[in-house]
């Protein structure tokens, strides 16, 4: 029993980490074409993308609008560079029509619009949305008797916006379990370090306090996001779950990695093609 | 990616520049001018919601940290506390985007601060299509959401020397006041003009026979690249620069729009509650109703996109703005 299941281990994690390689390689490859955009904190999220794309989610690629989908929401719609890789990756999108990326009547704008792009749940870029209508999506479901999940994924940044912590509120006390908020902690927001802009640890404990289970787990090590998203999903029925990912900007790419953080990581022309080597070697250790 | 730089001319990236590549610049005018109020006025303070960097607010941050207040990515937590430190007598000047300003946080800026009448100072960048960044950060229709807001000032300068002579202007305001925000390399224009910012008085800076284009905002430097090219064609334009939008000069623009000439407004904003809206009505209600032609954004969430762009295609570029006037003149 125990090889079995550790054999099925090897092939979600083989699974979840070849993904979230094509991923990254998406987000270079589109990033490329416009010479910017939020590369950093996609190279950050591949992981927790390729896990919910590659082992979570129940959704159609044909059927993007399959009405018993499991829903992700990008609440962080600056980070749509990320989820079209992503949507990509899973076939949601054609590969083909990634390198459009924001460029004039592209169905993949810089920032996240659900008016735009197959897959893309809710419009992004004003920050601290996503939880509310979280809440209003599983409260609707549960409504209607289906037992589909919906999946918050949202920043460290939006932890300072109130609007968030209303939504968690009102989250516990309908009792939502059908609500899984994953919290990308970068450490890092548009003025500089989250800790010089607005301190908001203790993360975990105020997910608690609040009224949900929540976990914290390193959100680029992809054996531990799968071990984690199956201790909340293992959590009481009634309780709404946090899953907080600790993430490296730049993850994967050393020259980014290293690179100081910034919210619009500067990337030279002469750089891109560092990146793409980089990237490989990491994935052929 | 072989054709990657081919590509890049029409990026929606949200910093974006509105001005041409000729065009003289001024970096950081709204941070260095409050910088300079600063040192006279030992009461003005700073603060942002998680934009000081991107509302040239970080000027100030810089050279008086003890006056700078972050108070992280919050809008409604950024008026509250404005509003708090106008209470015991400091002068905050508080910056975020236009439409987290306006959607986010009215509620705060409206009962915490204008209702008591307290001398709390939005700056407010990427008003209306500043960016192509799509409706998220499009404040298309800032100025609809807060004209009815009793006690409010409002401001739309058009270049970085509108900018500069405001600020202390909006400091010396008793009552809240708004300012659209023109950020980072902000073009310079006005010097070329006989010139000066005076709280609620709209400027002529050009006269013209022919037709008279009212104006707001970076919509003015249009309006004059606009007269200019006119004049090529022998129309005769002047033009009207409203920087206060509230309270407005009714008095400047009604006489200017009196007799014959075609009366054009022009505005970085919806069609709906802005400079055209507010001008027509004034008139009408003063018992001097006049034709406009209105350029101004349409009714609708705009397109994401790279910004000249989306001018060219809502109608605020020159080009298009010549030829508005040119069809109307020969309507
Ligand atoms: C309501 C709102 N306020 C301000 C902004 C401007 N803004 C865009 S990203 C950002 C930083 C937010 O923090 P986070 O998402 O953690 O940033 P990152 O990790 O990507 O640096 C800010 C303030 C916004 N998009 N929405
Ligand atoms: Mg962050």
């Amino acid at each position: 029993m125990a090889d079995v299941t550790t054999h099925v281990d090897e092939v979600r994690t083989r699974r979840v980490t070849n993904a979230a390689l094509g991923i990254r390689r998406s987000i270079l490859q589109m990033a490329e074409v416009q010479g910017q955009g939020y590369v950093g904190q996609g190279l950050a999220v591949a992981d927790v993308l390729a896990v919910l794309y590659f082992d979570r989610l129940r959704y159609r690629a044909e059927d993007p609008e399959w009405e018993d989908r499991d829903r992700l929401l990008l609440s962080i719609g600056h980070y749509a560079l990320a989820l079209y890789a992503a949507l990509g990756e899973a076939g949601v999108l054609d590969k083909s029509e990634l390198p459009t990326y924001g460029a004039d009547d592209s169905r993949l704008p810089m920032s996240g619009m659900s008016t735009y792009t197959p897959g893309m749940e809710i419009s992004g870029g004003s920050l601290g949305h996503g939880l509310g209508i979280g809440v209003g999506m599983a409260l609707g479901l549960r409504h209607q008797g289906r037992n589909a999940h919906v999946y918050d994924y949202l920043s460290d940044g939006e932890l300072d916006e109130g609007a968030t912590w209303e939504a968690a509120m009102a989250a516990a006390h309908h009792r939502l379990g059908g609500l899984t908020a994953i919290v990308d902690v970068n450490a890092l927001q548009a003025d500089g370090p989250t800790a010089n802009v607005l301190k908001t640890e203790s993360v975990t404990e105020k997910w608690r306090a609040f009224g949900w289970a929540a976990h914290r787990v390193d959100g680029n090590d992809v054996p531990a996001l799968l071990a984690a998203f199956d201790a909340a999903q293992r959590e009481d029925e009634h309780t709404p779950r946090a899953i907080v990912c600790d993430t490296l900007v730049g993850r994967g790419i050393e020259l980014l990695e290293n690179r100081e953080k910034a919210h619009f990581m500067r990337i030279d022309d002469d750089e891109w093609a560092t990146c793409r080597t980089q990237l490989e070697e990491r994935y052929a250790r | 990616m072989s054709d990657a730089k081919a590509k890049r001319a029409t990026t929606s990236a949200m910093i974006a520049s509105i001005a041409d590549a000729d065009q003289r610049r001024s970096a950081a005018p709204f941070g260095h001018a409050l910088v300079a109020l600063a040192e006279e006025r030992s009461e003005v303070v700073g603060l942002s919601a998680d934009l000081s960097k991107y509302t040239d607010m970080h000027v100030f941050a810089e050279a008086h940290p003890e006056r700078f207040f972050q108070m992280g990515m919050a809008e409604q937590a950024l008026f509250g506390a404005a509003a708090g430190m106008a209470e015991v007598g400091l002068v905050p000047f508080a910056s975020t985007y236009s439409v987290f300003a306006t959607r986010r946080a009215y509620d705060f800026l409206c009962l915490d601060s204008a209702e008591p009448g307290l001398n709390v100072n939005v700056v407010a960048a990427l008003p209306g299509l500043t960016t192509g960044y799509g409706p998220s950060h499009q404040a298309t229709e800032d100025v609809a959401i807060l004209r009815g807001m009793p006690n409010l000032t409002i401001v739309d300068p058009c270049d970085a020397i509108d900018i500069a002579q405001a600020v202390p202007a909006l400091a010396d305001v008793p009552g809240p006041t708004y300012m659209r925000l023109l950020r980072g390399n902000v073009p310079v224009v006005l010097d070329e003009y006989d010139y000066r910012f005076a709280l609620g008085a709209a400027a002529e800076l050009r006269s013209g026979r022919d037709v008279i284009l009212i104006s707001s905002g970076l919509m003015t430097m249009r309006a004059l690249e606009a007269a200019q090219r006119l004049a090529e064609d022998r129309v005769d334009a002047g033009v009207l620069h409203v920087a206060t939008l509230k309270p407005l000069d009714l008095d400047t623009i009604g006489r200017l729009a009196r007799g014959d000439r075609l009366v054009v407004t022009l505005e970085n904003h919806t069609v709906i509650g802005g400079l055209g809206e507010s001008i027509a009505a004034g008139l009408a209600f003063a018992g001097e109703p006049r034709n406009i032609v209105p350029i101004a954004l349409p009714d609708e969430f705009l397109a994401a996109g790279a910004l000249p762009t989306l001018h060219d295609r809502y109608g605020l570029s020159t080009d298009r703005v010549v030829e508005r006037v040119k069809q109307a003149l020969a309507a």
